[in-house]
């Protein structure tokens, strides 16, 4: 069972993501963006939108660092005081997306203009998350020092996998609702580029930091954009 | 000097009747779609009003537009320093109107009043809102929803515009003797410094260099809906089916064929003329920065007067085309903002330095300016224009809508109407005495030359007149793939319709 949850499974999700991806951006470029229903419904997205992408940013840059230099969180949990104040951090962040995320899908489910918008994609990317947040937060609170299992098991699976030498002991004795966490984030991985998570990986704005502020295209003078008049 | 050409339209206000048709065309042609039923790219309110969105000229609320602050120009929507507070309000926007602020679109349950049962009562048609289905309770808002200064007290009293009028001349709004208001049609100004383009995360909206028409890629527009923030006419819409937002194209596939606008076509009362500009692309930020005062004035001194040799050498540097030229040459959208200076630019105190233009209204003095001195059209009195303070609609309030309060600019656009208008009753009817008509004339600065030409533009001019737009070459490049067409039916090209993989439509 884990051997197929967590040797095969991981490539057949992952495969789905990036292939899916590419033939969406390819073929239906127009959608890809997830539908904002601000217009239609403001007052309670603001306590649901808020908090969760700050809560969620903050706990997946976590888990991102974790990913690439587990070292630095082994190292920084050594001690106990500083232990204490990475997984309560994490926690209150945790908390926080979770609050935002109910109060998200709580919106979805009582406005009825909001519900007029909402795909069947929608509903299962909520499912997902909420899983996804409440197995994390389970883990934080049911099993202590999740930290430092993340970067002693989770992170040297992961590497094992996408070396193609998937090596499921690391993760075979986790407890259940680790691995649920985990079998739940490959779902999620695979459901990116078919749902509204596509624009999770929308890497467009970062360049508005650095693009001057007006666009000009030229259809005679060839090239897609020529920026023209440059402001401080 | 970069020399760049614009399109541009001029709206005589006197002549505007109210009656919504260029709104019909425009959502006829493209507006009725699901999504786009609330929005009306050409939208005419009425002034004094609340307008459409309610009270969109408010920026305190909205935040549009621009502002000069230590020396450099800044979008409204920022506050702070940079841009990085714009990419902090992405997951939320704190100004961004909602659909309230314009209305929820509905539809009537016309079937009932075929099936409904025999009864002792009529059968009615109940509204149903065209976002979720549901039946209405009542319907709250409309996209005109204080037409004629209905409700005036309600909504016309929160108008942004009646800033700096005394309670006297407010009475305007409510005193049926002093009542005067006008409307004001309004599509995307596509402004030289425009802030929807400004505000875009995702750099999908530009303005085309060739016509200066602002456009969204809808492939990579993302909905972060800045643009809808940023405008501060709020002609950006954000479509809330399709998930993208849309803004007025100035109707680019008939302009690039010579042929003018839906609703500039189909404007009853003429009101409406279509022009190209010729002006300094330097210059903008200058420009967008000059003080209020002086903001008219500068956006008047960045347009190039096609007929300087200088001018023509450099347009033909930059490669326009000579049709483009001698369009430019004959352009009405020059005379009336530049060359005549009777047309001025709706709020240009938002520095996006829009580029359509007004000619203001000469209303009716009030009765009881006649006492005083006899009257507008008395012929034997020489001091004509004293009356203008005395019209119905006060100068303050024209100034704060036209020429960011320099009622200098107001009342030289009004006294050269007037002096026109007398000069040609001259002609016509001759009761005003040759030498005071062209007294009248000559202390507005115009020779009858002039005169004659304002005269035979605003109310004599033919279709070819008031629409001089030369046609885009284009040949090798075209926006629109012919072959795409059937597949794009329905779209009228905003996006194509393919399904998602479940359940929802595009
Ligand atoms: S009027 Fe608004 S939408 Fe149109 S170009 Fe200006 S800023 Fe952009
Ligand atoms: S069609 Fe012309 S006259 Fe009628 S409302 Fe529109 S601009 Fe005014």
């Amino acid at each position: 069972m884990d051997n197929v949850l967590f040797g095969v499974m991981p490539y057949i999700l992952l495969m789905t993501a990036i292939v899916g991806a590419i033939w969406r951006y390819r073929s239906n470029k127009y959608t890809w963006s997830s539908q904002s229903s601000q217009f239609l419904e403001n007052k309670t997205l603001f306590f649901g939108s808020f908090p969760w992408h700050y809560g969620i940013i903050v706990v997946l840059l976590g888990h991102i660092i974790g990913f690439f230099i587990p070292k630095s969180i082994l190292l920084w949990n050594a001690v106990p005081l500083r232990l204490y104040i990475l997984e309560l951090t994490a926690l209150a962040f945790g908390l926080l997306a979770l609050f935002g995320l109910l109060a998200l899908i709580y919106r979805r489910l009582t406005n009825s203009r909001v519900k007029a918008v909402t795909s069947g994609w929608d509903v299962l990317v909520l499912i997902i998350l909420l899983i996804q947040v409440l197995t994390g937060v389970g883990n934080a609170v049911l099993y202590r020092w999740g930290s430092n299992w993340y970067a002693a098991s989770a992170v040297p699976w992961m590497w094992s996998v996408i070396k193609l030498q998937p090596d499921v002991s690391y993760v075979a004795g986790l407890p259940l609702i680790t691995k649920a966490h985990i079998f739940n984030a490959l779902i999620f991985f695979a459901l990116i580029p078919f749902s509204r998570l596509a624009h999770f990986v929308v890497i467009n704005p970062y360049k508005y930091l650095v693009r001057p502020y007006q666009v000009v295209r030229w259809y005679r003078r060839g090239g897609p954009t020529v920026n023209v008049v440059q402001y401080k | 000097m970069d020399l760049r050409a614009q399109l541009s339209m001029s709206f005589h206000m006197d002549k505007c009747i109210g009656c919504h048709t260029c709104s019909v065309s425009c959502k006829n042609v493209w507006t009725s779609r699901r999504g786009a039923e609330y929005m009306w790219w050409n939208n005419v309110e009425t002034k004094p009003g609340a307008g459409y969105p309610l009270t969109w000229e408010d920026q305190e609320r909205y935040r549009g537009g621009w502002e000069v602050s230590g020396g450099n120009l800044r979008l409204k929507l920022l506050k702070g320093p940079g841009k990085i507070r714009t990419l902090a309000n992405i997951f939320f926007q704190p100004n961004l109107p909602t659909i309230d602020d314009y209305y929820e679109p509905f539809t009537y349950d016309y079937q009932h009043l075929f099936n409904a049962p025999a009864g002792d009562d009529q059968p009615v048609a109940r509204p149903k809102s065209l976002i979720t289905g549901d039946f209405m309770e009542k319907i709250i808002m409309g996209p005109n929803w204080d037409d004629d200064m209905g409700g005036s007290p309600l909504y016309a009293a929160n108008d942004p515009n009646l800033k700096g009028l005394s309670e006297s001349q407010k009475e305007m709004l409510t005193k049926f003797h002093k009542l005067f208001f006008f409307y004001l049609p309004r599509i995307c100004n596509h402004c030289l410094n425009p802030a929807c383009v400004a505000s875009c995360p995702s750099g999908a909206i530009y303005k085309r260099g060739e016509d200066g028409i602002v456009l969204i890629d809808q492939d990579t527009c993302r909905a972060w809906r800045f643009c809808v923030s940023a405008c501060p006419y709020k002609k950006p819409y954000y479509n809330w089916a399709n998930g993208k937002s849309e803004k007025c194209i100035f109707c680019y596939p008939r302009t690039e064929t010579g042929q003018p606008n839906a609703c500039a076509h189909a404007c009853t009362g003429r009101i409406r003329f279509v022009g190209v500009l010729f002006y300094d692309a330097d210059r903008i930020e200058d420009v967008a920065k000059t003080p209020d005062e002086r903001l008219v004035d500068a956006m008047r001194d960045i347009i190039l007067d096609p007929n300087d040799p200088r001018v023509i050498e450099e347009a033909r540097k930059q490669g326009i085309d000579d049709n483009w030229l001698v369009a430019a040459q004959n352009s009405p959208a020059y005379n009336l903002f530049k060359k005549w200076r009777i047309a001025l630019p709706n709020h240009p105190e938002f520095r996006t330095v829009p580029m359509n233009f007004y000619i203001p209204p000469l209303s009716p003095v009030l009765h009881s300016a006649k006492a005083d001195n006899g009257g507008l059209f008395d012929s034997e009195s020489v001091e004509f224009f004293n009356s203008i303070d005395k019209m119905r609609v006060p100068v303050r309030y024209l100034a704060n809508l036209l020429s960011a309060g320099n009622e200098q600019l107001v009342i030289e656009s009004l006294k050269k109407q007037m002096a026109v208008r007398l000069w040609v009753r001259q002609q016509r009817v001759g009761d005003v005495g040759d030498s005071a008509a062209k007294a009248a004339l000559s202390s507005v600065g115009l020779t009858p030359e002039e005169a004659f030409e304002i005269y035979k533009l605003v109310s004599l001019a033919t279709f070819q007149e008031r629409f001089v737009i030369p046609e885009t070459h284009r040949e090798a490049q075209t926006t629109v793939d012919p072959r795409t067409m059937y597949e794009k039916r329905g779209t009228v090209g905003f996006g194509n319709k393919r399904q998602e993989l479940v359940s929802r439509q595009w």
